[in-house]
């Protein structure tokens, strides 16, 4: 499906990457190659090393141990360099508080030794994609969440990247921010320019990325597409059976020859399978009847919580 | 895959524009409080000039200089408050504004994604704070002509002089800038910076002092600053002022430098 731009060398190229702040390892050993065009994912609890590897990525960040290229070169040696043909989009918004609107993209450019005039243009441009125009004037503190996060998208591509990172692009917006944000970057992806992004929401990976890497403790654990990876970790569809009582767990047993896998969790039971509608048939047959029951597609998160686990990480 | 071949040499290629390209935001940022702000700065050595040069020095009359010239009060008083005064302007800059912007409103985690480095960011904000200070230092020396406290000639002279003193500071408060924890770290700041101005041969020679003290007191970088502005203002240049020169030399290289590396400490993890 994507070979077409899996062709020449990767723009990010990881091999045994390590990323160690004293006696705490936060990157411990990934190999990730990124190529042109292609939206790539990194998922993963917090605390799981993404935002270190994409520092490290954003040359920010000098690798403890291990290789990385991006662009072909260097960060150790070539940061300036790299630094000058990425977008990046940090976790938290940096905007300049102290200037407009538009003023922040114009003074951001001058860091690229893009000409004021060129920056000027560009800066109109940029707020019309993120639509920001009628804010252009404003100073940044008064806008939204949303706002705030769109413009710092803009900045980011302010000198016209060939990768742009995100880090948690849309963590605390509310839904029409976050679609709005979604359907932006989307067109990047369309006019072809690479993106890189952390998320631990499963339906943005699921919407943006060709590829991803699932990460736990500082390790990769899964790699592939979001459909090969729901194919590999977990099953067509998934009941959610909820039984009137404490107990779940003892209808657990009666319920494990049923399906692939069976999950009990305080307050219901998960059966992975093939064809949901057929397993529920036979739940009711058996007269194990449930207090409410839900035949849903396996999605994402279900192959993210099976490989990373339930346990608050926090 | 050009860039495959792009050279390393970039250490100092480009440097200058991305200094300027930091400096230039501070420009962009100019609100109307900061006006007041250096209305502020530069009235603070005036006043100091006009109460204690001009008033007390009525009750004091004339003081030797160590090469045995005789001069009034105001004009022994007058170069100290020009030194203080270079200091205070880029010591508020360099190390309020700086450890705001980086610690508070996180600006340098945002040009760092950028080609900008952090010597970079050093020096484009010490750049920035010594056109603040040059530009009080500048206002002071015409004040200081116009009571005929020094000759237009050696306030030329010594403007350059009020601009290294500026930029000794502005590298010294950004290397602290870098050490402070946090907000309460500027009361000592603040505190040394005044015990500076009150005993750096400001107001009272520092032969007044005893031996040890005079000793203390005369390797502080704003007694090194007031010997060498003085030494200008007054006419009585020698091989002192040589001393004083590259004191404050040293103080801006050996400031910039911490600057920059903690700078890279802190901020590229």
């Amino acid at each position: 499906m994507t070979s077409s731009t899996q062709s020449g060398t990767p723009l990010i190229h990881a091999r045994g990457l390590v990323k160690r702040f004293e006696s705490f390892t936060a990157v411990d050993g990934i190999d990730v190659d990124v190529r042109a065009g292609e939206a790539f994912g990194f998922l993963g609890p917090n605390g799981a090393g993404k935002s270190s590897t994409m520092r490290m990525i954003g040359c920010v960040s000098p690798p403890t141990e291990g290789v990385l290229r991006i662009l072909g070169l260097d960060p150790r040696r070539d940061g300036p360099a790299i630094r000058a043909r990425l977008g990046v989009c940090p976790q938290l918004d940096n905007l300049d508080v102290e200037l407009t609107v538009r003023e922040n993209l114009t003074t951001y450019a001058r860091f690229f030794g893009i000409p004021r005039k060129v920056a000027r243009a560009r800066a109109d441009e940029l707020l019309d994609f993120v639509q920001l125009t009628e804010r252009a004037g404003s100073r940044v503190e008064p806008l939204s969440g949303g706002m705030k996060r769109r413009l710092t998208i803009a900045r980011a591509l302010v000198n016209e990247p060939d990768i742009v990172l995100l880090d948690e692009p849309t963590t605390g917006l509310d839904p029409q921010a976050r679609h709005l944000v979604w359907e932006r970057l989307f067109r990047l992806k369309q006019q072809g320019v690479t993106l890189v992004l952390t998320t631990h929401y499963m339906d943005e990976a699921e919407q943006l990325c060709d590829r991803l890497v699932v990460m736990d403790g500082g390790r990769i654990v899964a790699e592939g597409s979001p459909r090969s990876l729901i194919e590999q970790y977990s099953t067509r569809e998934v009941v959610e059976l909820r039984f009137p009582t404490e107990d779940q767990g003892a209808y657990a047993a009666k319920l494990s020859e049923l399906a692939d896998r069976v999950e009990v969790l305080p307050d219901r039971i998960l059966l992975y399978v093939a064809d949901g509608d057929a397993v529920l048939a036979e739940v009711h047959r058996r007269l194990l009847n449930p207090a409410s029951a839900l035949v849903r597609r396996s999605s994402l998160e279900d192959v993210f919580l099976h490989l990373t686990g339930r346990t608050l990480v926090d | 895959m050009l860039t495959l071949v792009l050279p390393r040499l970039l250490s100092f290629e480009g440097m200058g524009r991305r200094s300027a390209s930091v400096a230039e935001r501070n420009v962009a940022a100019l609100g109307s409080a900061y006006w007041l702000v250096m209305l502020g700065g530069f009235l603070e050595p005036v006043l100091y000039l006009f109460s204690i040069g001009v008033g007390v020095g009525k009750l004091i009359g004339d003081i030797t200089l160590p090469g045995g010239e005789v001069v009034d009060y105001a004009t022994f008083v007058a170069p100290a408050m020009l030194a203080a005064s270079a200091m205070s302007g880029a010591l508020s800059e360099t190390t309020f504004n700086f450890f705001g912007k980086m610690k508070f409103m996180r600006l340098y985690d945002g040009m760092l994604a950028t080609p900008v480095r952090p010597i970079e960011i050093a020096l484009g904000e010490l750049g920035w704070a010594m056109i603040r200070g040059n530009i009080y230092s500048a206002a002071f020396l015409v004040i200081m002509v116009a009571m005929d406290l020094t000759t237009p000639a050696r306030a030329l002279a010594a403007f350059p002089a009020t601009v290294l003193v500026g930029f000794a500071f502005g590298a010294a408060g950004m290397a602290t800038a870098t050490l402070i924890r946090s907000w309460q770290d500027f009361d000592l700041i603040g505190s040394a910076q005044f015990a500076l101005f009150l005993f750096s041969g400001t107001f009272v020679p520092a032969t007044a002092y005893p031996e040890v003290v005079r000793w203390l007191v005369e390797v502080t970088p704003l007694y090194r600053s007031v010997d060498l502005v003085r030494g200008i203002t007054t006419g009585t240049v020698g091989w002192i002022q040589v001393v004083d020169v590259l004191y404050l030399l040293v103080l801006t290289a050996l400031g910039l430098t911490v600057a920059g590396r903690r700078m890279g400490r802190l901020l590229c993890k």
